[in-house]
């Protein structure tokens, strides 16, 4: 901790001095090389600032974000290290908030661990600065989302469609039905998928997040949002009737062997990206319910979104019509200016533009114009986002303790797969879901 | 290099198993090493990095298991409670307990076995380099590996593979797996006891309409023909195809224009429970029994026409995974357990073996009779080393097992792990499993550290 301070007085020291036109002296190993190297105009005002940025992006995500970072180092002139955390963010910063040394900027892909790590006092209150630009560019609702007991700690950078059901337009074609507009449409066109001799669904059953986003969209449109949200806190108990509604729905779905590709104990160990590439790599199943991240997938197994690779709004189940988003929220580990400039960065119109341009990414930005996204399917999607306004939800499960709903093998990830592998139980998993919220909610 | 030379002295001491006697009594008066002083100045940067790394570690962590999650609250011996009262938590020891019966026995027995007959083969040295290679992969590689040798798909898992190619060199399918009837009240069939069976009695002159959906295409023969509705005429004749139009303009139980046939299937007439007749479908899907004496019957595609290609087990379902995480493990550490018993073998006294040769004993019994109690000692280090290795083994089981079967993978060490850090950020708990695990592991490290000391005499 002290270390970090130390840095951000110096961090503070190399603003002052470079403000006079002088190169910064500081301790910093990596101030000497861009410091040195340009020296274009007096806006960067972050020389020889390092800052390190944890999120749990790899790959095509991880280039991308990238390339923001460079645009922002080109900017200030602040040098940012990108550290990949894993799947598991949780488990790559918590060690290293309790060691006292987490990175300057995590990217955490729960709201619900913005109120554990506010709890354990690892977060930096947001400056002025970056307040304003939140509040100039994001409606109140992703505001509170990134806010823990009334202060606002964090900035939902990236969003995520959740309801989405995306097909192989051919395979339904070849069924001859059309994209589902409702869910008895859903489960009448997957009986006649399946009788086509194609599978209708792909679903990952070995990532459990899948699930409960499965599970969130029917019960968003069967229970509306203000059950939606009280299951979310747990002012509702899970053996609930509206939840027992939606697990019939899902029931329907689900109980028969010949809706699943390859059976059932085969989608037990399918994981994500997986279950994608059998409906498009493998051609082997006709949909798979999943956010707009599924485009990345399809695209590396060789389909074409929008032509072979299509998408519905997720079917109404009842009254509502999903929306449901999840969401990456950068917070502040370090109160250092460098840190702070860098989330004013994320958080701004520009910084947003330059991102909204690479592929695969959806901004909640109300000012990040549409036009901004390389396709028309994306832009289609970023429109959704801004103009759903009240009616949106956040992802139920990463607003509640991780415990609970973000941990592989425990609480709701692992009662939703066991509730897959024999869907008949539902009492039984509406008790179990029960017995784990109390547990997580104590 | 010296206990090695005296090795063959060792084995005769321990059978008996009596008390060590011979350092005990090393006279205290006279001191031939340095003063103590400097002894302590010797020992105190290992003392040191020992205290650092081992002592207060441990000290900690028995500390931190008395606590809550967020480290501020005592909650005495709650978090030990939790363990012995959680289900997840008891089916985690009894895997636990699988694992630390199971493992270092075959472990210890396939060493041994690959240890004694080395020694009579000539490429012996090629031989257990092979086994030993796994050694030298980490157990993180020897999970993905294992991962994708035990994968569900054929295509993919070499473990599935041999299963699949054994199983149809022995019986091959020819049906259409998953193909079923069509379903519905219109319907004129119905599944039934893995069969298709028409719902209703059907009579000679009546053509019977069978029709299947769910046909996949890549099981839907060349030469099949476009369906012909039966006409009827004499004998009892019908049709079994694919009712399902691409593009599903078709009429559900009815034969349209383009549906296809499904030839060789096989068709039975049954009367009172008795096959009176059985034909098979042409090309176009139709059958037409002969000879069939008037009367009644209820048609049937017997199972037989619907089983599907064997695709192997599901090595890692929630039943078999823990063999299957045993099986890499036994994998990675045979060639260890090999290369110490043969070392253990090179040292047994030939004039042992040899007497008992000479003296008329079989191979059979020099091997249980001098060669195994010779061995003994370095067998329960094996054993003993394999018990901590299995007690302790997180990696394979984190790498092997898929999420949505880990809870029924799982051992204690990956649950201290998940439940400290993967997610549920309980380290008080996470404490007390690792106390528990280090009092699992503790009577079989005082043995091992006793062993040693008494080889060391």
């Amino acid at each position: 901790m002290r270390k970090g301070r130390a840095a951000a007085i110096l961090a503070g020291l190399a603003v002052a001095v470079a403000a006079c036109g002088n190169a910064p002296t500081t301790n910093e190993p990596a101030a000497s090389a861009p410091a040195s190297g340009e020296a274009t105009s007096g806006a960067k005002t972050l020389e020889g600032v390092t800052l390190e940025v944890a999120a749990k992006w790899t790959g095509e995500e991880q280039k991308n974000f990238e390339q923001v970072l460079k645009a922002f180092s080109e900017k200030t002139g602040a040098k940012v290290t990108y550290a990949s955390t894993g799947e598991d963010t949780g488990a790559y910063l918590g060690p290293r908030i309790q060691g006292g040394s987490p990175p300057d900027i995590a990217i955490l892909p729960q709201p619900g661990l913005v109120q554990q790590y506010a709890d354990q006092k690892a977060l930096k209150p947001l400056s002025a600065d970056v307040s304003k630009e939140i509040d100039a560019n994001y409606t109140p609702y992703w505001k509170e989302l990134g806010s823990a007991d009334g202060q606002v700690y964090g900035v939902l950078i990236k969003a995520a469609h959740k309801s989405l059901v995306w097909y192989r337009s051919q395979a339904l074609e070849e069924a001859g039905v059309q994209p589902p507009t409702t869910w008895d449409e859903m489960v009448k066109s997957s009986q006649t998928i399946a009788d086509s001799g194609t599978a209708p669904l792909s679903l990952c059953g070995a990532s459990g997040w899948t699930l409960t986003d499965l599970f969130e969209n029917v019960y968003l449109s069967s229970a509306g949002p203000e059950k939606y949200d009280q299951l979310a806190k747990h002012e509702i108990p899970w053996t609930d009737a509206s939840v027992t509604t939606a697990l019939e729905k899902i029931q329907q779905l689900v109980s028969k062997d010949e809706f699943l590709v390859d059976g059932r104990s085969n989608t037990m160990q399918t994981d994500f990206p997986t279950c994608v590439t059998k409906v498009y790599g493998q051609d082997k199943a006709a949909m798979v319910i999943e956010a707009d991240f599924v485009a990345v997938t399809a695209v590396e197994s060789g389909a074409k979104v929008g032509e072979e690779a299509k998408y519905v709004p997720f079917p109404k189940v009842g009254e509502t019509a999903p929306v449901v988003l999840g969401g990456d929220v950068a917070v502040a580990m370090k109160d250092s200016p460098g840190a702070m400039a860098l989330l004013q960065f994320l958080a701004s119109k520009e910084g947003g533009e330059i991102w909204a341009k690479l592929p695969g990414y959806l901004s909640p930005n109300r000012n990040v114009s549409p036009d901004n996204y390389p396709d028309p399917l994306t832009q289609e999607l970023g429109k959704t986002i801004i103009s759903a306004g009240e009616s949106v939800r956040y992802d139920m499960s990463d607003l509640a303790p991780s415990a609970f709903g973000g941990t592989d093998g425990k609480g709701e990830w692992k009662i939703l797969q066991d509730f897959l592998r024999d869907p008949s139980d539902i009492k039984g998993a509406q008790e179990a879901l029960e017995a784990e919220a109390k547990k997580a909610w104590k | 290099m010296t206990e090695r030379l005296d090795g063959p002295k060792v084995p005769p001491e321990n059978p008996s198993g009596g008390p060590a006697s011979g350092p005990a009594d090393t006279p205290r008066k006279l001191r031939l090493g340095p003063s103590p002083a400097l002894a302590i100045t010797f020992l105190l940067p290992a003392a040191l990095l020992l205290g650092v790394w081992v002592v207060y570690p441990i000290v900690y962590s028995i500390f931190r298991s008395l606590f809550d999650a967020s480290g501020n609250g005592f909650v005495g011996l709650d978090n030990y409670v939790t363990i012995f009262s959680d289900g997840g938590m008891l089916r985690t020891i009894r895997n636990n307990l699988i694992w630390v019966i199971v493992a270092p026995l075959v472990v210890t027995t396939l060493g041994l076995i690959f240890a004694v007959l080395t020694e009579r083969i000539r490429w012996s040295t090629a031989f257990k380099l092979i086994v030993f290679m796994p050694m030298a992969v980490s157990l993180m590689a020897a999970g993905v590996i294992f991962r994708l040798v035990y994968d569900g798909d054929p295509d993919k898992g070499v473990a599935n593979a041999i299963l699949t190619t054994v199983h149809d060199t022995f019986s091959s399918s020819q049906g259409y797996p998953e193909a079923r009837p069509r379903e519905g009240e219109q319907s004129p069939v119905v599944a039934e006891g893995g069969g298709v069976v028409t719902k209703q009695p059907v009579q000679a002159g009546q053509p019977v309409l069978i029709p299947i959906v769910g046909v996949k295409p890549e099981v839907m023969p060349s030469d099949a023909a476009p369906a012909k509705a039966a006409t009827g005429g004499d004998g009892l004749s019908g049709t079994v195809w694919f009712d399902f139009t691409p593009g599903g303009s078709g009429v559900n139980g009815q034969v349209d224009g383009t549906e296809k046939g499904l030839p060789g299937m096989t068709v039975e007439a049954v009367s009172n429970g008795q096959v009176a007749g059985t034909a098979t479908t042409a090309e176009d899907g139709s059958f037409r029994f002969e000879g069939l004496p008037a009367g009644s019957y209820v048609v049937r595609l017997p199972q037989s026409n619907f089983e599907g290609a064997y695709n192997g087990l599901a090595w890692l379902g929630p039943t078999l995974i823990t063999p299957a995480i045993i099986g890499a493990f036994v994998w990675v550490w045979a060639g260890f357990a090999m290369v110490l018993i043969a070392a253990g073998l090179a040292a047994i006294p030939r004039d042992a073996l040899e007497a008992a040769r000479i003296d008329g004993a079989s191979e059979w019994q020099v091997f249980r009779k001098i060669t195994v109690p010779l061995l003994s000692p370095v067998l329960l280090v094996v054993f003993v080393t394999m018990i901590i290795n299995t007690l302790k083994v997180f990696d394979l089981v984190f790498i092997i097992a898929p999420a949505s079967v880990q809870p029924d993978a799982n051992v204690v060490a990956l649950e201290m792990w998940r439940v400290s850090f993967g997610g549920g950020n309980n380290q008080g708990l996470g404490s007390a499993l690792a106390i528990f695990l280090l009092i699992l592991v503790l009577p079989f490290m005082v043995m091992n550290i006793r062993r040693f000391r008494r080889g060391d005499s």
